[in-house]
């Protein structure tokens, strides 16, 4: 069943007199706040700084790419740009930016409770954060490290003299900001529920949340555990690694993946909330499948533990151990599959519109399973022997990281950037990014499957001249994007003073965050929702609409 | 709608913990012990089996998980059962690694 989208008139609508912008002023109000929405807003902040840290990395090794002799930096500077670039990228924002701000800003709003279930413990989490972040800031300013991201013994303990340990150290402490957000969400769904809400009532943002907390909670204490090891054995040598005192370098992959693993899903996970919500309201369709897409988020996230060593096929694990997870890694790949389906059900004989919000989401499912699929060839393990550590690798990571999660952030970031700040970004130019980073990310990372498949290796600063060509696309594509990301930082931020006033739900979605003013109070509701209507109800909203007088505080 | 959102708060008595701190000390005294044995491999499984009911006293007595709703050992249960599939998972390389060699 589908209603047609008609936007209410945004011509009258007006700024709420209170809400939680403007509740409190001051450095200090921020700083100190327990609001979630402020909190959410905080790790946008920073993350955000992470990313353009992250960003400049890139587009350092992009440009040393850009000629086969690498001439731009030495071979020493280059391992350390891809290794701040991963780490940055990795542990401090795309694994914090959809959970921690979305996901802050959003759940309480979108189960009618008044805020988190640990208001305090959810800002230590974000102080946890930004210590961590400072450690890496520190090892950074300091000279770097160059191990990649993924820490590999025994180059880390033995064989480099850079700032491995405080680099680690920094992962550690910032690993505890994602239990404790973790700890926070599942409380909060399982227990700040408005009267109503049942679990098959949740939006499937949240169900997608909750198995992303659920993957914080039991992954990243093993991560921590981890590199306080690679620290000890820097440090004082106690040989868990190291085979000269009995220990194991494989171990040290093995536990390092189990967390990894997992920890890229905890990478797409959120994405695919956000995609579920965009696609269901520019549609005006219930999502397809509802109880199939929850499930398939649970499923995803107790699979995802169970496929760690195909990352390790050519490290010399055992062959049957292999066949095993190589198979594990290809069922992995079906729950992604089915919400794939879901959506594209949804959108048959929906009333699509195409704003920028859904233009993302386009992006995220073609994108997304690209990468996906490339995943399945590597999974097998005649096929990962020849690619893998190989451009196709990280071709086929960043379609899922950039093409998949950066995507869903950004259609994220443009859905619910009017119940953020109250105002609209503006639509042609949102539009006009989405095409630009389209556009520039395949430019970006298509020659990079070719130039893997060929047998371009990753982490190395130079390359034999017949790669170039695919090279300089790569390196166009990456200043394509450039633009692309700097365009809506542009247009959002000046959007928060000039912007058009939103209203309470510009979108007419029925979610109830849409259901209260934007930007909302501090108490959220102003008195407890009682949940009557099934998730992406279209026909309610419409009834509601009708009968009901507008109230804002 | 939710589940019960408070478990009674069943007051413990100073004698339970006396008992279970009692056993936690008689274990410690009994790994030593068992570290002067020569029994091969099984020091290790001895050990750590020992380990292992300690830890579930804590957990099930200081912890106050045998007093808590069943969404709260069910909780700890995950966590356990995620530690024994990075266990058994990883004994699957170690053990069959040397098998066949090809
Ligand atoms: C849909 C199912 C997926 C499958 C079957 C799959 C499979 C694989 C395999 C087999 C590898 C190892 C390649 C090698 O090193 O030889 C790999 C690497 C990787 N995948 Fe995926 N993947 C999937 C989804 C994802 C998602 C959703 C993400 C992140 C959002 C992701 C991120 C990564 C990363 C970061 C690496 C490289 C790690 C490194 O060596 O630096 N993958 N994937
Ligand atoms: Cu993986």
């Amino acid at each position: 069943m589908s209603t047609i989208i008609s936007l209410p008139d945004q011509s009258t609508a007006t700024l709420p007199k209170r809400s939680y912008l403007n509740s409190e002023y001051g450095l200090k109000s921020w700083l100190l706040t327990l609001d979630h929405k402020r909190i959410g807003i905080l790790y946008l902040i920073v993350t955000l700084f992470f990313f353009c840290i992250g960003g400049t990395m890139a587009a350092l090794i992009r440009l040393n790419l850009l000629t086969p002799g690498g001439e731009l930096v030495a071979a020493d500077t280059y391992n350390k740009l891809f290794s701040i670039h991963g780490i940055i990228m990795v542990f401090f924002f795309l694994v914090p930016i959809a959970p921690a701000v979305l996901g802050n800003f959003l759940i309480p709003l979108m189960i009618g409770a008044k805020d988190v279930a640990f208001p305090r413990l959810n800002l230590l989490s974000w102080y946890l954060f930004v210590t961590g972040g400072c450690f890496e800031l520190y090892a950074i300013i300091w000279g770097g490290m160059d191990t990649g991201w993924t820490f590999t013994t025994p180059l880390s303990t033995h064989y480099v003299n850079t700032h491995v340990v405080s680099a680690a150290l920094g992962i550690f402490v910032a690993g505890f900001s994602s239990i404790l957000t973790g700890v926070n969400f599942i409380v909060t769904i399982h227990r700040l529920r408005a009267p109503g809400m049942t679990w098959f009532r949740m939006p499937l943002f949240i169900w997608s949340y909750y198995a992303t907390s659920i993957l914080f909670v039991l992954a990243t204490p093993v991560i921590a555990i981890t590199l306080v090891l690679i620290v000890l054995e820097r440090v004082i040598g106690i040989g868990v690694f190291d085979p000269a005192k009995g220990g194991d370098p494989l171990l040290f992959q093995h536990l390092f993946w189990f967390y990894s693993h997992p920890a890229v899903y905890v990478m797409i996970l959120p994405g695919m909330g956000v995609i579920s919500e965009v696609v269901a309201c520019f549609s005006r369709k219930r999502v397809f499948g509802y109880t199939a897409v929850a499930f398939s988020s649970v499923a995803i996230a107790v699979f995802s533990f169970f496929v760690w060593a195909h990352h390790m096929f050519i490290m010399g694990i055992s062959n049957y151990s292999a066949l095993v997870f190589s198979l594990m890694t290809m069922l992995v790949a079906v729950p992604s599959a089915i919400k794939i389906f879901n959506w594209s059900s949804t959108m048959y004989k929906g009333s699509i519109t195409f704003d920028t919000p859904m233009l993302y989401s386009f992006s995220f499912i073609g994108l997304f399973t690209i990468g996906g699929m490339t995943g399945v060839m590597l999974a097998s393990l005649g096929m990962d022997i020849h690619l893998t550590e190989t451009y196709f690798v990280v071709a086929h990571f960043h379609y899922v990281m950039v093409g998949g999660m950066v995507s869903a952030v950004m259609a994220g970031l443009h859905f619910w950037w009017p119940k953020i700040t109250g105002r609209m970004y503006p639509e042609p130019l949102g539009r006009l990014a989405a095409a630009i980073l389209f556009i520039g990310f395949n430019l970006t990372f298509f020659p990079q499957f070719i130039v893997g498949y060929l047998g371009m290796p990753r982490r190395y600063h130079s390359y034999p001249p017949e790669f170039q060509v695919l090279n300089v696309l790569s390196t166009a594509g990456a200043s394509v994007l450039a633009i692309g990301y700097l365009l809506p930082a542009v247009y959002l931020l000046w959007s928060m003073k000039y912007g058009k006033i939103a209203g309470a739900n510009p979108w007419q979605a029925p979610g109830l965050e849409w259901q209260v003013q934007s930007p909302p109070l501090t108490e959220n509701f102003p008195e407890p929702p009682v949940v009557d209507f099934e998730a992406y109800d279209f026909e309610w909203l419409a009834n509601h609409t009708k009968s009901e007088v507008q109230t804002v505080g | 709608m939710s589940e019960p959102t408070h478990h009674a708060h069943t007051v413990v008595h100073p004698k339970v913990y006396a008992a279970v701190f009692g056993a936690l000390l008689l274990f410690t005294a009994l790994t030593v012990f068992a570290s002067s044995l020569e029994l091969g491999v099984f020091n290790a499984v001895v050990a750590l089996a020992i380990a292992v009911i300690k830890a579930t006293l804590v957990v099930l007595f200081f912890m106050h998980i045998r007093y808590s709703s069943k969404l709260l050992k069910l909780t700890i249960c995950s966590g356990v059962f995620m530690f024994l599939v990075l266990i058994t998972m990883t004994l699957t390389d170690y053990i069959s690694r040397a098998w066949g060699l090809w």
